[in-house]
């Protein structure tokens, strides 16, 4: 079975190039990530991180049955 | 904005943690057996010595015991905190009330075939993918029907934001489904039998970029995702920093994806794949600690709450222990400590911190947290509650700190010299009774986290049956109003990100794969990772059967075959083991841990006479050994009649069996079978005691053909490599 997906793959040409496009690709995002983390408004990271304990608060809860 | 009314579903959440509590205690009770059994190794021979119960022996019940913690109680732990988790975080009823039901009777009828299939034999004995093909096709349908029901209820969310939880509860959705589907591509052969379709170094390399990845994303990722959703709720105040909870879910799913190989150090993988294992294993700190400073800070100025609520106690061990484990393990990916760790009991010590303090502790706090909120109801016995906190982390340390010591103790032993060189521990059996009194201390520890976690039972029972259960909980929130798809003005890349479901879970896809992608295609691709030995051919019909029989008894549990480079150890069990010897091994059978010596270079080593008596009873040949007797096969009729359907299947794999030899398969199989017997007539006390049972016919014929041949193609002639 693998031998059948081992034959298309080794048909591509270069494909020893695609492990080192993906390390690169992979410190690229990397990076990318924590430059747009850090550029994050404070006011919406304070929002978001009520998430969890807002649902007690300001939803109503009743009994049903 | 006009506020909707809707009912959040309690009652899936209430058979999830019902589910979990019954499967806990099975999966715990399976686990203290099996420690039990090194200490009396005779326990479960209700039925006289002579007559062994195959199905209660050591290699059948720890597959058992791995899985049904797993997949059943912290599964249903996962799925437990999920399903309430989601709903609030997302202001939304599941998507389809229908899917949740047979997401939750599927899985409990995947637990049962596992808990039947597993001590009959059938396994494809892959660690934690154990189960056979048409099990893992269910497996998979209800993963599918999983999956649905998330993205479906985060599609009709009416909360804009997805909070960081469910962000782990995706990435573990998509990894698991695509990890558990490349492990588990097999060749079926008959109903309940399949060959991995990957052989040798490429299917070990696969099985631990699954098992290590099943750890990963089944037993960290998703109680990630309930870290982040429970600790701020029970404590009542936000997450430490929410920028941080971003970097870690990043870095975690990027990173963990390439750790597997170090799993494999010192074996017959290639190099260049320990090495980038090791690398990426050492990196994985740095996210792992980020959420376990993360998790312990949130509590910062609430450690008051801390000492009152037992909630928060079970919390703040399981977030400790999730750091002592994630700093063990890149200790354990670097090569020289690995040296030590890699198939001794070290190992089994640090996967149950994971398991007791990390996963167990953390569900405990959520399930007693919900049991107040399930049935709207004060705890049973807070009392209760803290004496399980108290057994359980007391078990936690009998269990753990034993088997480090008898880790380090053994594998000294293994490598300890005399001075004109020989082994001076040459005895394998040595250095297991060494460490006997330490497996007994380990399975005191075993006792007090399950009797804690008994009174969690009888403390959840009691506060069910005092309250009264809320099925459907009212609550309202505005639907969502439509805003462009594109991002709007002020709106940040990752704000925008968090609000496109699907693109966001296409994203950590593509994180994942890359990982796993670098790692395993070179593999596959490149001819001279797995240099080819001429002198290594398929087995035989006989040792074909004989090498089902091994899988079926679960041999690999204790038995590793797979000799590192060290002079330990080529001094004790002769030549390392080469990458090409591997090449017709479908599925591998490396192991992970040697209870017993590695057996890869067994073949020839004693005669047939032996093997036969050591199954028979392994304390006869070895005195003070805690292997099981495997009576039965000496009893059971040899079932060959699938050989050609099996020697067919493994052709399709690669394997050149020529049809001639197809043909006469099963002549083969009588002939190899008939000389062995005679072999065994050698002996006089075999022809006085089984003289007239015509042992040809046998299981235990085809499983000495098989160990007879283990290591031997390569003893035979060239070690010279092509």
């Amino acid at each position: 079975m693998l031998k059948f997906i081992k034959h298309n793959l080794e048909g591509i040409d270069g494909v020893e190039i695609y492990p080192i496009i993906s390390l690169l690709l992979f410190f690229l995002v990397f990076i990318t990530m924590i430059v747009f983390v850090f550029k994050l408004p404070k006011r919406r990271i304070d929002e978001v991180s009520q998430l969890p304990l807002d649902n007690d608060n300001n939803i109503k809860q009743l009994k049903h049955e | 904005m006009e506020k909707e009314q809707f009912y959040y579903d309690n009652k899936i959440v209430k058979m999830f943690l019902w589910a979990t509590i019954l499967w806990g205690v099975v999966g715990m009770l399976v686990g203290l057996l099996v420690a039990l059994l090194f200490v009396f190794p005779g326990l479960l021979e209700f039925a006289g010595a002579d007559n062994a119960i195959s199905w209660l022996s050591f290699g059948r019940l720890r597959p058992l015991h791995t899985n049904a913690v797993i997949f059943a109680f912290v599964g249903n732990g996962i799925f437990l905190g999920v399903y309430y988790s989601t709903q609030r975080l997302l202001k939304a009823r599941m998507f389809n009330d229908v899917l949740s039901r047979i997401h939750f009777w599927g899985w409990q009828a995947i637990i049962v075939a596992a808990a039947i299939t597993l001590p009959l034999g059938l396994t494809s004995s892959k660690e934690y993918a154990e189960l056979e093909w048409p099990i893992d096709i269910a497996v998979v349908l209800i993963w599918v029907v999983f999956g649905i029901n998330l993205i479906g209820t985060i599609l009709k969310r009416r909360q804009r934001h997805i909070y960081v939880a469910i962000w782990f509860y995706i990435a573990t959705l998509v990894t698991i489904a695509v990890l558990y589907i490349f492990n588990n591509l097999e060749m079926p052969v008959t109903a309940f039998k399949s060959y991995s379709v990957y052989s040798g170094v490429q299917d070990a390399l696969v099985q631990w970029w699954y098992g290590h990845n099943a750890v990963a994303f089944f037993l960290t990722t998703p109680i990630l995702g309930l870290m982040y959703y429970f600790v701020p709720k029970v404590a009542n105040r936000p997450v430490y920093s929410y920028r941080l909870s971003i970097i870690h879910f990043w870095t975690l799913i990027f990173l963990y994806i390439w750790a597997g190989p170090h799993h494999l150090l010192y074996t017959a993988l290639p190099e260049w794949a320990q090495n980038l294992g090791t690398v990426f294993s050492i990196m994985l700190i740095f996210p792992s600690w980020g959420g376990m400073i993360n998790g312990l800070l949130t509590l910062r100025g609430a450690w008051d709450k801390v000492r009152e609520n037992p909630v928060l106690k079970f919390f703040v061990v399981a977030i400790t222990g999730y750091g002592m484990a994630t700093f063990e393990g890149p200790m354990l990916s670097f090569k020289n400590l690995n040296a030590i760790g890699h198939y001794t009991d070290w190992i089994v010590g640090h996967v149950h911190i994971g398991a007791l303090a990390w996963n167990g502790f953390m569900i405990a706090g959520i399930v007693y947290w919900l049991a107040e909120k399930l049935w709207k109801t004060e705890l049973y016995s807070r009392k209760l509650a803290n004496t399980h906190f108290w057994l359980g982390t007391l078990g936690i340390l009998f269990y753990a700190i034993p088997l480090y010591v008898a880790g380090f103790t053994q594998a000294f032993m293994w490598k300890q010299f005399n001075p004109d060189g020989t082994l001076v521990y040459g005895n394998f059996l040595e250095t297991v009774t060494q460490v006997l009194p330490m497996y007994a201390m380990r399975a005191i520890g075993g006792t007090l986290y399950l009797t804690g976690f008994i009174l969690l039972a009888i403390n959840v029972i009691k506060t069910a049956k005092a309250g009264s259960a809320v099925e459907d909980e009212l609550a309202e929130a505005a639907a969502l109003k439509k805003i462009s798809g594109k991002r709007v003005a002020g709106e940040g890349f990752h704000t925008w990100l968090e609000r496109k479901t699907v693109l966001f879970t296409i994203l950590t896809t593509v994180a994942i794969l890359i990982g796993g992608l670098v790692e395993i295609v070179p593999l596959i691709l490149v001819k001279s990772n797995i240099p080819t030995i001429e002198s290594v051919k398929p087995y035989t019909p006989l040792e074909l059967e004989g090498r089902d029989i091994y899988i079926r008894e679960g041999c690999n549990n204790c038995h590793s075959q797979m000799i590192r480079p060290f002079r330990s150890e080529v001094e004790r069990y002769g030549e390392y083991s080469k990458a090409g010897e591997f090449v017709y091994d479908f599925p591998f059978l490396w192991g992970s841990r040697r209870t017993g010596p590695d057996v890869h270079r067994i073949g020839g080593k004693y005669n047939d006479n032996w093997h036969f008596n050591h199954m028979l009873d392994p304390r006869s040949t070895s005195p003070g050994s805690i292997m099981p007797r495997y009576s039965w096969l000496i009893k059971n009729d040899l079932n060959a009649s699938d050989v050609e359907k099996k020697m067919e299947g493994l052709v399709g794999l690669g394997v050149p069996y020529s049809e001639e030899e197809i043909a006469g398969a099963k002549q083969q199989l009588l002939a190899q079978a008939k000389q062995i017997e005679e072999n065994l007539r050698q002996d006089p006390e075999f022809v006085k005691n089984y003289g007239s049972s015509n042992m040809q016919n046998k299981e235990i014929v085809a499983l000495i053909a098989y160990l007879q041949r283990l290591g031997t193609d390569i003893k035979a002639g060239q070690t010279a490599l092509k």
